[in-house]
């Protein structure tokens, strides 16, 4: 059984706690989340120790310069990961947001986030929030200079906190909605329309072949 | 107030508005293939679900497939794991499958098209980000990630936000030696590579009227490397006229009840749009990407720009590239080195790609010490060229000619950059790493001008090549 499946749906999604791992720069893209090259299964197992393979270790195995690695940032347990600009670009694969998912990411704080990343995310009811640039860059600089405490993103009161600083951050309604809900998982609510999903169907022409 | 072509296809599409404000949007066309799906039909089959429309399913083998031979079973034992899954889901569900014994594999998004699948006035989700690229006929079309593949299957309908419309005018003409690849690295460039997050790009102008199906096609392709999820152009003659005949189109009656239905789906004159957008086409030169995402490109006469050009948040990123891809501002992008060149992928490995390429493939050799891949589209696209003997043209000019896949555009098959290897090519990613090799570089430019690139072994002027053809 996958995770995903085990999480089982109408989970409501409304605080996150975690210990925080910054991941900066703009328009990290979801080839450098996960590089094609371990996509070659038909399961999402083992894909967490594989994220950002290719930041975090050399051609040589050597492990870089990179938070992921930063012996401050691997204690176990829940993590929010804290981004930049456009985070999860390119390409569609839900790979991406499986593998930082199954290193520990939990929620994500950041100043913008691709759409197919951040509706792979809501899918898997994990939340992309976003705060503004001053916001985002003090929270690194916070985390940077203590990673002990814990980071809290609460969708009620929409909030990233942290010690006793809380920033402001926001999210599309609908997706908002859904995680609150816990109806982030979707395919219940689309399969349970199925009758009006045929009506729908049966007015669309081209469905009947242009028969009429 | 008039209705755009998303309006249009939204209104006709919706089955319900969702608690979350979200729209519950059925799906005309689901296309599947091997690398997100597998997971998704996992779902399906421990909850317990059906796939209710399995004749609006289609799925292919592409990204991991191998473009030297394609005997089973694969050499690699995870790639021929992958093609054993396809085959046994779509088997279990009931679900049509095209494998290379078809006569119709390819890459998803060229086949959806040449088989006359794709429509306008559709929605169509795909598992891959550059199902953008059926928006070519005005189809209204989404790249998903697995979860959403697996609610595809179960529903035929996706949970969705609908989308601004931005209008993109492309006015005037292309120059010679200007192509359609060109036209949307301008656009990027232009617009940014997150420009478009939460839009849907609505092609039109004259430079649009004027160009063939394959050509939008590889425009809206790149919609998505521009932040946008979809893109299209409305549907009118060309569009029409492509699809006459093509296996899965109407015939007969039908199809005059299809063409009147399809036309009357296109943005009305008066229809209103979030913004306008108008470039210059007369303006767009061969352009050619010099950095790690496809915004940072520049015209093949330019110089790497400074980083102090850029707003002072991309700044970073620029010096990153610079890094990465050994190159410094000032610098002119033309008579950079090249290890490899790559022609294919669903960007451009179509038969009008070929053809463009093979044009400049006449007038030279590839450079000794350059690999050069040609890698068409489809099984289909193969036939055709073959038909005209363009593989022969490859061949003496020194190009391998390959079997259909995605090849080196991903790094999930034999064909793979090595080292810090400098590519030109034709695909639609110049991320880090995106062609195989951690520190692999990738130079994005249309087919011709990576022919060029490979005869030269350095990013050239596609256009004093073509100054010396014979008219
Ligand atoms: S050719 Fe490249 S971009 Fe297109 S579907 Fe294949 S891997 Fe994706």
């Amino acid at each position: 059984m996958t995770d995903q499946a085990k999480k089982s749906a109408l989970l409501p999604v409304t605080r996150v706690s975690g210990r925080p791992i910054p991941l900066p720069g703009n328009d990290i893209d979801t080839d450098r989340i996960i590089p094609a090259r371990f996509m070659t299964a038909i399961t999402f197992d083992g894909l967490g120790e594989l994220a950002f393979r290719d930041a975090r270790f050399g051609a040589d195995g050597k492990p870089l310069d990179h938070p992921m690695n930063d012996p401050r940032f691997r204690a176990k347990g829940p993590r929010v990961a804290i981004v930049n600009k456009n985070f999860g670009c390119g390409s569609s694969r839900e790979h991406a947001p499986q593998a930082m998912w199954r290193w520990g990411v939990q929620a994500i704080v950041g100043e913008s986030f691709a759409d197919i990343f951040f509706g792979n995310c809501v899918a898997m009811g994990i939340p992309c929030v976003t705060a503004s640039e001053a916001d985002v860059a003090s929270l690194l600089r916070a985390v940077e200079a203590d990673p002990s405490q814990d980071l809290v993103v609460d969708l009620d009161a929409m909030t990233a906190t942290r010690g006793g600083t809380s920033v402001p951050v926001s999210m599309p309604e609908g997706a908002r909605t859904q995680l609150l809900r816990g109806t982030w998982d979707a395919t219940r609510i689309l399969v349970d329309a199925l009758p009006k999903v045929r009506e729908t169907a049966d007015r669309l022409p081209y469905v009947g072949g242009f028969a009429r | 107030m008039g209705k755009s072509l998303l309006d249009k296809v939204w209104e006709r599409h919706s089955v319900r508005e969702l608690e979350s404000g979200q729209t519950q949007l059925f799906i005309g066309l689901h296309l599947v293939h091997e690398v997100t799906s597998p997971q998704a039909f996992a779902m399906i089959r421990e909850a317990g679900l059906g796939v209710p429309f399995p004749d609006r399913t289609f799925a292919t083998v592409d990204h991991i497939i191998p473009t030297d031979t394609q005997v089973r079973p694969l050499a690699d034992g995870q790639a021929e794991t992958m093609m054993s899954a396809i085959e046994s889901n779509c088997r279990e569900f009931g679900i049509r499958l095209f494998t290379p014994e078809s006569g119709h594999q390819g890459i998803v998004h060229v086949i959806g098209p040449e088989l006359g699948l794709t429509q306008p006035g559709m929605t169509i989700a795909c598992g891959d980000s550059h199902t953008s690229t059926h928006g070519a006929f005005g189809a209204v079309a989404f790249g998903i990630g697995t979860s959403q593949v697996r609610d595809v299957l179960a529903s035929q309908c996706l949970a969705i936000q609908r989308p601004k419309v931005r209008r993109v005018e492309v006015t005037g003409r292309l120059r010679p030696g200007v192509y359609a690849k060109d036209v949307i690295l301008d656009v990027i460039r232009r617009l940014g590579v997150k420009g478009g997050v939460g839009f849907a790009y609505e092609y039109a102008g004259e430079v649009f009227d004027a160009m063939s199906m394959e050509e939008r096609m590889t425009v809206c392709n790149m919609s998505i490397e521009g932040g946008a999820r979809l893109g299209y152009v409305n549907p009118d003659r060309t569009t029409v006229e492509y699809l006459r005949g093509r296996s899965f189109a109407p015939t007969g009656d039908a199809f005059t009840r299809a063409e009147a239905w399809w036309t009357s789906m296109a943005s009305d004159p008066d229809a209103s749009f979030h913004d306008r957008v108008s470039i210059d086409g007369r303006g767009i030169a061969p352009t050619v990407t010099w950095g790690i995402n496809p915004g940072q490109a520049i015209g093949v006469d330019e110089k790497v720009p400074a980083a102090a050009a850029f707003a002072a948040d991309e700044r970073a990123t620029v010096e990153d590239a610079y890094e990465y891809m050994g190159l410094a501002a000032g610098q002119a992008i033309a008579g950079t080195k090249i290890d490899v060149a790559f022609i294919g992928s669903c960007t451009n490995g179509r038969l009008s790609d070929l053809r463009e390429a093979a044009k400049v493939a006449r007038l030279g050799r590839v450079k000794p010490g350059v690999k050069a891949l040609v890698v068409p589209g489809s099984q289909a696209v193969a036939r055709a060229a073959e038909a005209e003997g363009l593989h022969e043209t490859f061949r003496a000019a020194g190009f391998e000619w390959r079997l259909p896949g995605c090849s080196m555009c991903l790094a999930m098959n034999p064909d793979k950059l090595s080292g810090r290897q400098v590519c030109a090519s034709s695909s639609n990613r110049n991320f880090k790493g995106r062609q195989g090799s951690p520190s692999g570089r990738t130079l994005l430019m249309s087919p011709a001008m990576v022919a060029a690139a490979a005869i030269e072994g350095a990013v050239v002027d596609v256009r004093d090549f073509l100054s010396k053809a014979p008219a």
